[in-house]
C-alpha cells in the first residue's frame, strides 16, 4: 500500500506522527503563552511574563522545565497504579483527537471514515482519566471534582454531538475531509466564490457546539470541577510535577483541537477560496489558514473564560437538558426537513 | 494477513488478562477500570475485522457513556481505596458456571453460522454508508424494534423519577 508521498505505509504514517508529535505540543505551548499568559494578563490590565525571551515568549518552557524538576509525590493514602494512569488517559484522549483533524487535501494524520464520529468517541475518554484521578488521590476535595467533571462532561456531550449531526446531515458525510468538501463547493444562492461555510446555515449548531466545547473543556463560566474557590483546584488538587504538567497539557491540546474541528466543521477548514479542492499546494497554504482559523476560534473560548463568572451547578444540569439538548434536537429536525425539501 | 494475526494476539492477550483481572480484583472500582480495559479490547479487535464504525460506537457507548456513568454511581455511593472485605468473590462456582454456559452458546452458534468462513484479505474498510444502508432497509424492523424499546426504558425512567 502506498500514499500520498509514493512511500511505503508505514514509512509515511511514521513520517505523520512524528508531525503530529511535533505540533501537539507546539500547539499547546502556543495557545499557553498567547491566551493563557498574555491575553488573560492584558484583560486584567497586567503585562503578564516578560523575562523569559523576547515578550515573555519563552516563559512556558522554562515553566515546563521547573514542572520537570519537582519531586514526583503521591498522597500517602492514594491508590498509587491509577493515580499515576490518570494523567495519561486524560492525555492520550486529547491525542488521539489529533490523528483526524485535516490541513490539507493530503496533510491528515489518518483520513477515517468515521472522522467525526471518531473524534466524538475520543474526547469523551477524557472524562474517565478525570474520575480516576478525583478517585485515586484519596482526598475529598478531588473526588468532588472529578464527580462534578463527569456529571458536566456526561450532560454536555450530547448537545454536542447533536449539534454536530446538523453539520453531517448537511454534508453528507462523517468524513472531515468530505465535510470540507461539501463546504468548498457548496454556493450560497448561487454565489460559489467562497463556497459555503456551514456557521451561515448551522450558525445554531456552531453556538451549541462552541458552548458545549467550553463545557468539555471545564472552562469558565462551566469550571466548576476546578473551581479554585470551592474544590482548591478539584481533581489535579494532589498532583505536581510532570503529572501535573501532563493535565496541563492536555488541558490546553484539547482546546487546540476543539478549535480545530469548529473550525473544519463550521468556518470551511483548510480550504482557500479560488483553490481547486485537490490542489498540491493546498498541502502548504492549508495548515497556515487552518491555524489562523484556529487561533481566532480559541481567541473566543479563552476570550469568554476570562469574561464571564461561574455558573451554579443546577443551572449548568438546567442549561444543558433543558435550553441546548431541545435546541440541537430542532436543529436537526429543520436541518433534516430542508435537505429533503432543497 | 501475519500483522493482523500478531495484533491480533496480543489484543486477545490483553483483553483476557483484563477480564480475569476484573473478576478477581478485590476492589470495585478497579473492576470497573479492568472492564474499561476489556471494552477496549473488542474495540481493537472490531478494528481488525475492519468493522471501523463499531468500533468507534463501541468506544463512544461502552467506555464513553456506560462505563462513565458505572463509575460515577459507583464514586457517588461508596467507593473505598484498597482491599474491600465485602467483595470475597464466594459465589465464584455459580459465575464461572453461567459464564462457561453462555460462552459454549456463543461459540456454537457462530461456528453453526459461520464455520469456515473468512474475510476478505483485500483490506477493504466496511464504509459507513454501507452499514447505515443495511440498518435502514434490511434491518429496518429489528431497528425501530429497538428504537421503541429504548421509548419505553426513556419513559419508564421518567415515570419512576417522578416526584408528585
Amino acid at each position: 500500500m502506498t500514499g500520498a508521498l509514493g512511500l511505503a505505509y508505514w514509512a509515511e504514517t511514521s513520517i505523520k506522527l512524528g508531525v503530529a508529535l511535533i505540533v501537539i505540543p507546539t500547539a499547546a505551548l502556543m495557545l499557553g503563552y498567547l491566551f493563557l499568559l498574555k491575553m488573560m494578563a492584558f484583560m486584567q490590565s497586567r503585562l503578564g511574563p516578560q523575562d523569559v525571551g523576547p515578550y515573555g515568549t519563552l516563559q512556558l518552557i522554562a515553566d515546563a522545565v521547573k514542572f520537570l524538576q519537582k519531586e514526583d509525590i503521591h498522597p500517602a493514602a492514594a491508590d498509587r497504579r491509577v493515580f499515576r494512569a490518570a494523567p495519561v488517559v486524560v492525555l492520550a484522549s486529547s491525542f488521539l483527537l489529533f490523528v483526524v483533524l485535516p490541513t490539507g487535501p493530503d496533510a491528515v494524520v489518518e483520513n477515517l471514515d468515521t472522522g467525526i464520529f471518531y473524534a466524538m468517541a475520543v474526547s469523551s475518554l477524557s472524562v474517565l482519566g478525570v474520575l480516576m484521578a478525583g478517585w485515586a488521590s484519596a482526598n475529598k476535595y478531588a473526588l468532588l471534582g472529578g464527580l462534578r467533571a463527569a456529571g458536566q462532561l456526561i450532560a454536555y456531550e450530547l448537545p454536542l454531538i447533536l449539534a454536530v449531526m446538523g453539520v453531517v446531515i448537511q454534508a453528507d458525510s462523517l468524513n472531515l475531509q468530505e465535510i470540507v468538501r461539501a463546504q468548498a463547493e457548496g454556493e450560497i444562492f448561487g454565489f460559489g466564490l467562497i463556497g459555503n461555510p456551514f456557521i451561515l446555515t448551522q450558525f445554531i449548531g456552531f453556538l451549541i457546539f462552541m458552548i458545549s466545547a467550553q463545557a468539555e473543556l471545564t472552562q469558565t463560566p462551566f469550571d466548576m470541577p476546578v473551581a479554585e474557590t470551592e474544590l482548591v483546584g478539584g481533581f489535579h488538587v494532589e498532583y505536581t510535577g510532570f503529572r501535573f504538567l501532563l493535565f496541563f497539557m492536555a488541558e490546553v491540546a484539547t482546546a487546540f483541537a476543539f478549535s480545530a474541528l469548529a473550525t473544519v466543521m463550521f468556518l470551511g477548514g483548510w480550504w482557500i477560496p479560488g483553490f481547486d479542492f485537490d490542489a498540491p499546494v493546498l498541502n502548504v497554504l492549508g495548515p497556515v489558514v487552518m491555524l489562523v482559523k484556529i487561533l481566532v476560534v480559541a481567541f473566543i473560548i479563552f476570550w469568554i473564560r476570562f469574561t464571564y463568572p461561574r455558573l451554579r451547578e443546577d443551572q449548568l444540569q438546567k442549561f444543558a437538558w433543558k435550553v441546548l439538548i431541545p435546541l440541537s434536537l430542532a436543529n436537526i429536525v429543520v436541518t433534516g426537513i430542508f435537505k429533503v425539501v432543497l | 494477513m501475519v500483522a493482523q494475526n500478531i495484533a491480533f494476539g496480543i489484543i486477545a492477550a490483553i483483553t483476557v488478562a483484563a477480564a480475569l483481572g476484573m473478576v478477581t480484583t478485590r476492589n470495585i472500582v478497579h473492576a470497573a477500570l479492568f472492564l474499561v480495559a476489556v471494552l477496549g479490547g473488542l474495540a481493537a479487535n472490531y478494528v481488525l475485522l475492519t468493522a471501523e464504525f463499531i468500533a468507534t460506537t463501541q468506544v463512544l457507548v461502552y467506555i464513553g457513556a456506560v462505563m462513565v456513568l458505572f463509575l460515577f454511581g459507583i464514586m457517588l455511593t461508596r467507593a473505598p481505596i484498597g482491599r474491600i472485605p465485602q467483595m470475597t468473590g464466594a459465589t465464584w462456582p455459580v459465575a464461572a458456571l453461567s459464564a462457561l454456559a453462555l460462552g459454549g452458546i456463543t461459540v456454537y452458534a457462530l461456528i453453526d453460522r459461520f464455520g469456515t468462513d473468512s474475510l476478505a484479505t483485500d483490506n477493504t474498510v466496511f464504509r459507513t454508508a454501507d452499514v447505515s444502508d443495511s440498518v435502514f432497509s434490511q434491518y429496518i424492523i429489528p431497528f425501530e424494534a429497538v428504537s421503541v424499546l429504548l421509548l419505553a426504558a426513556l419513559i419508564g425512567a421518567v415515570v419512576l423519577a417522578r416526584r408528585d
